[in-house]
């Protein structure tokens, strides 16, 4: 599904992302994990087609079709979904309204007609209440006034809504507490199926309790180090970062 | 209107070039250009005014003369030449009709490309039209379901001829001849308008409503808009306005008086779309317009007015809060783009006790515009009691845009409540690309964004107006970020 080759990404000029390999089939989960500033977040934003990241070499296939020349709407269309780490306020547009532009342009990118009224109305009962989101929440300001924990939750309450192929949950699970921790990845493993892949990039395992990983990289200085299954995850918690520092000599 | 969604109007949103830019070649009767006593008596003797009518008109004249153009908005420009300027325009087929079928055929098609063909205008039950091109009413319907009411909607020509009792005793009570420069230059040459009177206790049943249009090369327009509401008495009147395309200035300079005897309420509200000029500078309107509304006791006047046209504004449409109890508001988007400039805001003057007012001003600014807020909050000696709350935001667009309020306050009882509040806020990458990231292009997520900071003024418009105001917000931003 997701291929990237080799890729090199810079932002002003910094080299951030120094040759990345991945591999994501469908129906995989993939965590990511790193010590601040390895460029974690700099590649969730670089796959979701961020302007302000120049991707200097290499290549981002999705579905053997390069996707670098595309903008970031282009990508959303294709099935792209990014969760963000830190979510922007739109005073005045509501969760609802939001929500609807997303999945008719969506829809219209591919030629298609606007949802009906009472289908969305249907998906967006269904969706909140996977996800314990109080119907009064939906008519809200987008995240202005959140929670950090309420933040996160729109942002799967989204992914939920536009089914995405390819999520990113760039450090969904920073903020939240531990229950609401627990309706996040509860509502990220009904969405899971053997057509769609999630990466997630997290700092603790914590999360990876709930939303079991097939692999875990781990991304030091723009590179991935280390690849492995859940067991390393548990490892990088007790262990810390030291001694893959060692073992790669980075 | 309830099935109505913010999406099924940006469905309709498709436009790109200015899109009321089109002139219709109707044969017109223009005077020469140039101001003075004579062209003052001749357009009063056009019109077969009362001799009355002329020697206000002549006294205001006087006055103009005397009077230089203000300059301490925040606005830079070239003056207008007012001995180039023709002062009187109108479409030759004088007569006004019965029906749709004796009007000319080519204005009924500037209506159409207009998409409020008076066709339509009929079937959609609740708006009366009085169609203003250039200067002289030509369509008027719904006539006579008001009459029934015995409310009166007419042109203010024929109200001058047919109710000179109410034109005379009210017209210049809110804005006086002698106002500012461009009330008295409006005073002595307008050339048409509305009138309205709400009689005692009548609520008005529809929504009245005025297009008006600028049409006649180089042909200045001055309208003259007198509404009175008699004491009890509740009317919505909406105003739009559409330009032709046009490469040289226009000068626009209307005066509007609103009177709300004791227990009335008049909510005005205003879509204004001039030709804003071309993306380098070149042409648009000016805008210099006079609207101001006084209070009885208990009355209440609401001005809504989403200004999107002209290339220079000049607008305070304002309340003077005279009776006790009395309530003003005045709710504002004002945007700017390319080089527009706006310099636009309220004045609330409070005289009676317990009066109260609300300020909402939103401004959007984009391209190489300026964009002022000037508010004044005055509050009298003998105001006990009054309270304002005031709100000024303002969105940029880009960096080569000005935002500026200028809230000026003089509260002279010790008693009065006054807030003040204000935001400067920026359209942000991340705020965009976030919406991209959502599959919303960039075009879509300003009218977003933009639509969202107004919402609470959008939400003060009719429903009818307010999905004109929205198109409005999408078609003066397009294009503005790159």
């Amino acid at each position: 599904m997701l291929k990237i080759k080799n890729l090199h990404a810079s932002v002003d000029d910094k080299a951030i992302l120094k040759g990345i390999d991945l591999h994501v089939k469908p129906g995989e989960v993939h965590a990511i994990m790193g010590p601040n500033g390895s460029g974690k977040s700099t590649l969730a934003a670089v796959v979701a087609g961020k302007e302000e990241y120049e991707v200097e070499e290499g290549e981002i296939l999705l579905d053997g079709e390069n996707i670098d020349e595309l903008g970031p709407e282009e990508r959303a269309h294709k099935g792209v979904f990014m969760s963000f780490q830190y979510p922007v306020e739109i005073p005045g547009v509501s969760v609802t309204n939001f929500m609807k532009t997303s999945i008719n342009e969506t829809r219209k990118a591919k030629g298609l007609e606007d949802m009906p009224a009472n289908e969305m109305l249907k998906m967006i009962r269904e969706k909140s209440e996977m996800l314990e989101i109080d119907r009064k929440f939906l008519s809200r300001s987008l995240n202005e006034g959140f929670s950090g924990g309420e933040k996160k939750r729109n942002e799967i309450f989204q992914m939920a809504m536009l089914e995405p192929k390819l999520a990113i949950l760039d450090e969904t699970d920073s903020g939240l507490d531990i229950d609401a921790l627990r309706i996040v990845a509860n509502g990220v493993n009904k969405l899971k199926s053997k057509d769609n892949a999630v990466i997630i990039i997290t700092h603790y395992q914590r999360l990876l309790d709930y939303i079991v990983p097939d692999y875990v990289h781990v991304l030091m200085d723009g590179k991935i180090v280390k690849s492995g299954d859940k067991q390393l995850a548990h490892k990088l918690e007790a262990k810390g970062y030291d001694w893959i520092k060692e073992e790669v000599g980075v | 209107m309830s099935k109505y969604t913010e999406d099924d109007l940006r469905e309709e949103l498709k436009t790109k070039e200015y899109e009321y830019g089109f002139y219709t070649d109707i044969e017109s009767d223009t005077f020469p250009n140039g101001l003075n006593e004579d062209i003052v008596r001749a357009i009063s003797e056009k019109k077969e005014e009362p001799e009355w009518m002329t020697e206000w008109r002549l006294e205001a004249f006087k006055v103009w003369k005397e009077m230089t153009e203000p300059e301490w908005a925040n606005v830079n420009y070239e003056k207008p030449d007012f001995q180039a300027i023709s002062y009187y325009s109108a479409p030759n087929s004088k007569p006004k009709y019965d029906s749709l079928d004796e009007v000319d055929p080519e204005l009924l098609a500037t209506f159409e490309k207009l998409g409020i063909s008076l066709d339509e205008q009929k079937k959609l039950a609740g708006v009366a039209m009085d169609v203003v091109v250039d200067s002289v009413s030509v369509a008027t319907t719904f006539k006579k379901t008001l009459a029934e009411k015995g409310i009166i909607f007419m042109s203010i020509s024929e109200a001058i001829q047919e109710h000179p009792e109410l034109v005379r005793k009210y017209m210049g009570t809110v804005v006086p001849q002698k106002d500012n420069f461009y009330a008295a230059l409006n005073s002595a040459v307008f050339s048409d308008g509305s009138f309205c009177y709400i009689p005692k206790g009548v609520k008005c049943p529809m929504e009245l409503s005025t297009y008006f249009r600028i049409n006649q090369a180089g042909t200045g327009q001055f309208e003259r808009t007198l509404v009175i509401a008699d004491e009890g008495s509740y009317v919505s009147y909406l105003e739009g306005c559409t330009a032709p395309s046009r490469d040289e200035n226009q000068l626009h300079a209307a005066v509007v008086e609103l009177i709300a005897l004791d227990n009335a309420e008049i909510k005005y509200s205003t879509v204004q779309n001039w030709y804003p000029g071309n993306a380098e500078g070149k042409g648009g309107v000016y805008n210099f317009v006079t609207k101001r509304g006084l209070c009885e006791n208990n009355a209440k006047i609401s001005w809504t007015q989403v200004e999107t046209g002209s290339a220079i504004t000049w607008k305070y449409p304002s309340c003077v809060l005279k009776g006790d109890n009395s309530v003003g508001e005045f709710y504002s988007i004002a945007v700017t783009n390319n080089f527009q400039q706006a310099d636009t805001g309220t004045k609330m003057v409070h005289l009676g006790k317990n009066t109260k007012s609300t300020i909402i001003s939103k401004g959007i600014s984009a391209g190489k515009s300026q964009n002022s807020y000037r508010g004044l909050v005055q509050i009298s000696s003998r105001a006990e009691n009054a309270r304002n709350f005031s709100q000024c935001d303002s969105l940029l667009m880009g960096n080569e845009c000005g935002a500026h309020t200028f809230p000026y306050i003089e509260a002279k009882n010790k008693s009065a409540q006054i807030e003040h509040e204000a935001t400067t806020s920026k359209i942000g990458e991340d705020q965009i690309f976030y919406c991209n990231q959502r599959g919303i292009d960039t075009e879509k997520a300003i009218a977003l964004i933009v639509n969202g900071f107004s919402k609470e003024v959008l939400n003060k418009l009719p429903m009818e107006f307010a999905v004109e105001a929205q198109k409005l917000l999408e078609i003066s931003l397009e294009g503005s970020v790159g």
